[in-house]
């Protein structure tokens, strides 16, 4: 299950998808009736929704910064095929999980954070593909623990099933990139 | 009894603390910064020592109020804190940052392991001032 149907199963009381299915809006995919649920969900805002946007949009900050920091190694001259097309699929994920957070934002009422202008990243000490591919597993590393912090927190037992969902992906970007410079690519049995 | 250890219960005798109140900063004393810049490494999705990020920067953390680093966007919850970053302070927010700071932008669930918090302060403290603005 994707995370516009997680999406989709908390924003759409069962009246509200009968209405939609009969008009034959389901059918055009999940994000759109992702954004026809939003109405409904705004009138449902309350404290725990505050908080669970707030957190979705600490999330949106840090993808767009993901998707910042894998143009800066896609652009770096540093990164050979096959590995920077493997930069450029995890960036494409990186660019899905910010869609989907923006949109579920929004949908609950929320303002989407915005790419900043300039970001900084440490880019005097990326001189090989070895130090480009170390850096990009210290962010998905870092990923993994913000997503695995944020599970618990949310109010929306969806929403924590879909952060769960973004954890796994952000955890093989991890393992991928700690096989590529020679690592052991699962250092452990859990994660924290 | 160790000579470290004795004033801390003299302290707890003499302010009616219980030694557990005081476990913070027993906890605190006894980082370890190496093994904390391991503890660090899950921060790196939203934080850097030198520079800010989704979060902010953490060079000259210790004595820096809360919510103040300049430029950077806090949610109002933690502008309106009135936390001053010290061992004790940061071991609580970082223990359970949603709970310590209702409305915190740092949705996270917390360090909840006292030696882990202990070795990440330590880390945070032993990185020392900004060296730039």
């Amino acid at each position: 299950m994707s995370f516009f149907a997680y999406a989709n199963a908390l924003a759409l009381p069962e009246n509200r998808r009968r209405f939609l299915k009969t008009s034959g809006a389901l059918l055009s995919g999940g994000a759109v009736a992702l954004l026809a649920g939003a109405p409904s969900l705004a009138r449902a805002a309350d404290k725990h929704a505050e908080s669970d946007v707030r957190i979705l949009n600490t999330a949106l900050g840090a993808e767009l910064e993901a998707v910042a920091a894998y143009q800066v190694g896609a652009e770096s001259g540093l990164l050979q095929k096959p590995v920077l097309d493997l930069a450029v699929t995890f960036q494409g994920h990186h660019k899905e999980h910010a869609e989907v957070l923006r949109s579920t934002i929004t949908k609950l009422g929320g303002k989407p954070v915005e790419a900043k202008a300039k970001y900084t990243f440490p880019v005097e000490n990326l001189k090989t593909q070895a130090d480009v591919l170390k850096f990009a597993a210290s962010l998905e590393k870092g990923a993994v623990s913000a997503y695995l912090g944020a599970v618990p927190v949310f109010h929306s037992r969806d929403l924590a099933k879909a952060a769960a969902s973004i954890l796994g992906d952000e955890a093989m970007h991890w393992a991928v990139l700690r096989n590529a410079v020679g690592e052991a690519p699962v250092p452990a049995a859990f994660v924290s | 009894m160790k000579k470290g250890v004795r004033p801390l219960f003299l302290l707890c005798g003499k302010w009616g603390l219980t030694p557990f109140l005081a476990l913070p900063l027993v906890a605190a004393a006894a980082g370890d910064p190496k093994a904390g810049e391991q503890v660090y490494s899950r921060c790196l999705a939203c934080h850097a020592i030198d520079y800010d990020r989704t979060g902010p920067r953490h060079c000259g953390l210790i004595g820096r109020k809360a919510g103040s680093v300049p430029g950077f966007q806090y949610s109002e919850a933690m502008k309106k804190s009135g936390i001053v970053w010290n061992t004790k302070t940061l071991d609580m927010f970082i223990k359970d940052p949603l709970k310590t700071v209702p409305g915190t932008a740092m949705g996270y669930d917390g360090v909840k392991d006292p030696k882990e918090r202990a070795d990440l302060i330590a880390y945070l403290v032993a990185a020392g001032p900004c060296k730039t603005k």
